[in-house]
């Protein structure tokens, strides 16, 4: 299995994961990749390291795919025969232009991008990434200028959030429970039963009365549109769920990143969503096999001083610590998810800042069986 | 004292360090984790009930918040039988949770009131310091921001005061502090610069910096050539795949040290080090390592 193989017959590829596992690098090497078979990719991605934004030609903010200049791409070692697009999303603006497309007029528009708790909505930060970060790829869909669309999730602690971040300010913007308060007749009151006067009385006294008061002007506003929203977030839904589309989970060796590697596969069946595949990011893959410790005391011994040789045996003996930790995790990765839907890039001696570096993991991305087996053992032998 | 971060820069291990040494200092020490992201459990093998303050050890407890459980408990406590009922109306649990920020704010709120000398919560005692495991850095500032946000928006009423008094307590300096964590790595340092000018935004600080995971400097510079050599000389394989392993986690070493220097920038001098743990789990012995080495930095 490699990256081409999961990614067969799909036009839009999600990949998911928590902080810090690697997740931007290798939805742009996956991007490469696909690229460099002949399709035309664009990534979209949301906080990119500088340097790697610089080696994708992400310096402008346009909240659109631009194409990465092909001598970028043919400086690098492998040849790229279809194009490479990237951008970097700009979530108050994708919000912004969201509220645009649907609003009945200019005036409209202007007057809710204005409103204070609009203003909060679409800059706070949770949420608001996740939420236009799903829009814009729906949207890139929609447009069909690209064969195949790379998400890079928003960084959140918690991959998860992206599932179901959305959600939250969808219904907020449906505006179903506040609606059902605010009209007197209205689900809230039924519900209530006879306390209801006196509990909005509470809901007032307890929140101030100003803050009712602007998100009913915030919602009267939206009129209408409530329902776009609606429609719109059943439209998005499809799409995660159709079978043009691939997650991929991307994750660590570590432990509490393949727990959530696992929780996030779990909920990914448990809501019909189309699974993919696994990365695992920075393997310390075993070095040692089954040779004997001290083989390489004698061997290190007539090579270097002792103190030099002593230390990088502390070196090895440590890095195999890790080796064992992730090859623990990784097993029960293995029993949890597909093992066939693993792959694995090894611990590089740096972070990945420029198309070269992408090459390097695209090539344990893309690799056949054979290929990454010799990859694997060129890095132990 | 908010302790925050980019994801997986080990913002938790960190928390529950500091919880650990500052127990043993003779504080009565709580460590706050939102969200539900149960870090604290793996470690200390307790079986842990939401929103409870539980003991781990002599003087070190812990809470995981809950906003939907802060909410209950704030409407019962401040508005008696006319809050409960409201606190168990889903349709008004649905409202409250999808308005933007409440969750942050109801977090906050409980954070501050287990800071208070006195009390709201019926018969619990108060602590010394609450270390809070914040959501990651850009979701970190936002929580921070968030009580002088919903003062803005309610302007007047119980919220508003409410969202006020926490906003004050968090720009005492004296009462409150914040402390980034980051890995010496290229992304988890432009986070926390960008952390330090979004503090300053907001007159705040960051009052410490902490280096997680710095990997030991073994080898000197002019010992690289040897090992190379001794790497194209050397016929046993294995001796091949330790000095491939040395070279690499030099690289990696040398790399960590310049995005230290970057963050000497922002800590003006208010920098500790951790060392990175070569550990298969991070218990409870790994722990008490990491704040033995925080006790000597601080």
């Amino acid at each position: 299995m490699n990256v081409a193989e999961m990614l067969e017959g799909r036009r839009v590829c999600v990949c998911a994961g928590s902080g810090g596992v690697g997740k931007t690098t290798t939805s742009a090497a996956i991007a490469l990749g696909m690229a460099a078979r002949g399709a035309k990719v664009a990534v979209v991605t949301i906080d990119p390291a500088n340097r790697l934004a610089n080696a994708l030609g992400l310096e402008q903010l346009e909240n659109e795919p631009r194409r990465v200049a092909p001598e970028r791409l043919t400086a690098g070692p492998i040849e790229v025969r279809g194009e490479l697009w990237a951008m970097m999303l700009d979530p108050k603006r994708t919000f912004d232009e969201l509220i645009e497309r649907i609003a009945p007029s200019r005036e409209r528009a202007e007057e809710i991008k204005a409103n204070r708790v609009y203003r909060e909505l679409s800059t706070a930060v949770s949420g608001s990434q996740e939420l236009t970060a799903i829009a814009k790829l729906y949207e890139l869909d929609q447009n069909n200028e690209f064969d195949v669309l790379v998400l890079d999730t928003p960084p959140s602690r918690n991959a998860l959030e992206f599932l179901d971040a959305p959600g939250r300010i969808n219904s907020f913007l449906e505006g179903k429970a506040l609606k059902a308060f605010m009209k007197p007749t209205g689900v809230g009151f039924r519900a209530l039963g006879r306390g209801a006067l006196p509990l909005l009385g509470g809901l007032r006294r307890i929140t101030g009365i100003d803050l009712i008061t602007d998100l009913t002007v915030f919602f009267g506003l939206l009129g209408d549109m409530t329902n776009d929203f609606s429609q719109r977030a059943a439209q998005v839904e499809q799409l995660l769920h159709a079978d043009t589309t691939a997650f991929v989970l991307v994750t660590s060796a570590t432990r509490e990143s393949v727990d959530e590697a696992i929780w996030f596969g779990e909920r990914l069946a448990a809501d019909g969503l189309p699974f993919a595949g696994v990365i695992v990011n920075r393997v310390h893959h075993d070095l040692l096999g089954d040779r004997e410790p001290r083989e390489l005391s004698a061997a290190l011994g007539r090579a270097l001083t002792p103190s030099l040789a002593g230390r990088v045996a502390d070196n090895f003996r440590d890095y195999h610590v890790l080796a064992a930790r992730d090859d623990q995790n990784l097993s029960r990765l293995v029993a949890q998810l597909d093992a066939r839907r693993l792959l694995l890039v090894p611990q590089l001696d740096d972070d990945v800042h420029d198309i070269e570096g992408l090459a390097r993991i695209h090539r344990y991305l893309f690799a056949s069986q054979a290929e990454r087996e010799r990859l694997i053992e060129d890095l132990v032998a | 004292m908010f302790v925050t971060g980019k994801g997986g820069v080990g913002k938790s291990t960190v928390a529950i360090a500091l919880g650990l040494l500052a127990a043993r200092q003779g504080l009565r020490t709580i460590v706050a984790e939102l969200a539900s992201q149960d870090r604290v459990q793996g470690v200390f093998d307790t079986e842990r009930e939401q929103f409870r303050e539980m003991e781990l050890e002599p003087g070190l407890f812990t809470i995981s918040i809950d906003p939907e459980q802060a909410m209950e408990e704030y409407l019962r406590v401040k508005a008696g039988p006319l809050g409960q009922a409201l606190g168990s109306s889903r349709l008004f649990q649905a409202f409250a949770m999808a308005t933007p920020g409440m969750r942050e704010l109801l977090s906050i709120g409980k954070v501050w009131e287990l800071a208070q000398l006195d009390r709201r919560t019926r018969g619990a005692a108060p602590y010394d310091l609450v270390i809070v495991d914040a959501p990651a850095t850009g979701h970190g500032v936002g929580l921070l921001r968030t009580p002088k946000t919903f003062a803005d928006i309610a302007r007047v009423g119980p919220i508003a005061h409410q969202g006020r008094t926490i906003a004050n307590t968090i720009a005492n300096s004296e009462f409150t502090g914040v402390i980034a964590v980051s890995t010496p790595e290229e992304m988890p340092v432009n986070e926390t610069l960008t952390l330090a000018d979004e503090l300053a935004r907001d007159e705040l600080r960051l009052d410490l910096v902490i280096v997680n995971a710095l990997y030991p400097a073994r080898f000197e510079e002019s010992e690289i050539a040897e090992l190379t050599v001794a790497l194209t000389r050397t016929r046993s394989a294995l001796a091949r795949s330790a000095l491939r392993a040395a070279l690499s986690e030099h690289a990696r070493a040398a790399t960590q040290r310049e995005q230290r220097a970057r963050l000497r920038e922002c800590a003006d001098g208010r920098l500790v080090d951790l060392p990175y743990v070569f550990a298969e789990h991070l218990g409870l012995a790994e722990l008490e390592r990491l704040a033995e080495a925080l006790e000597a930095a601080l």
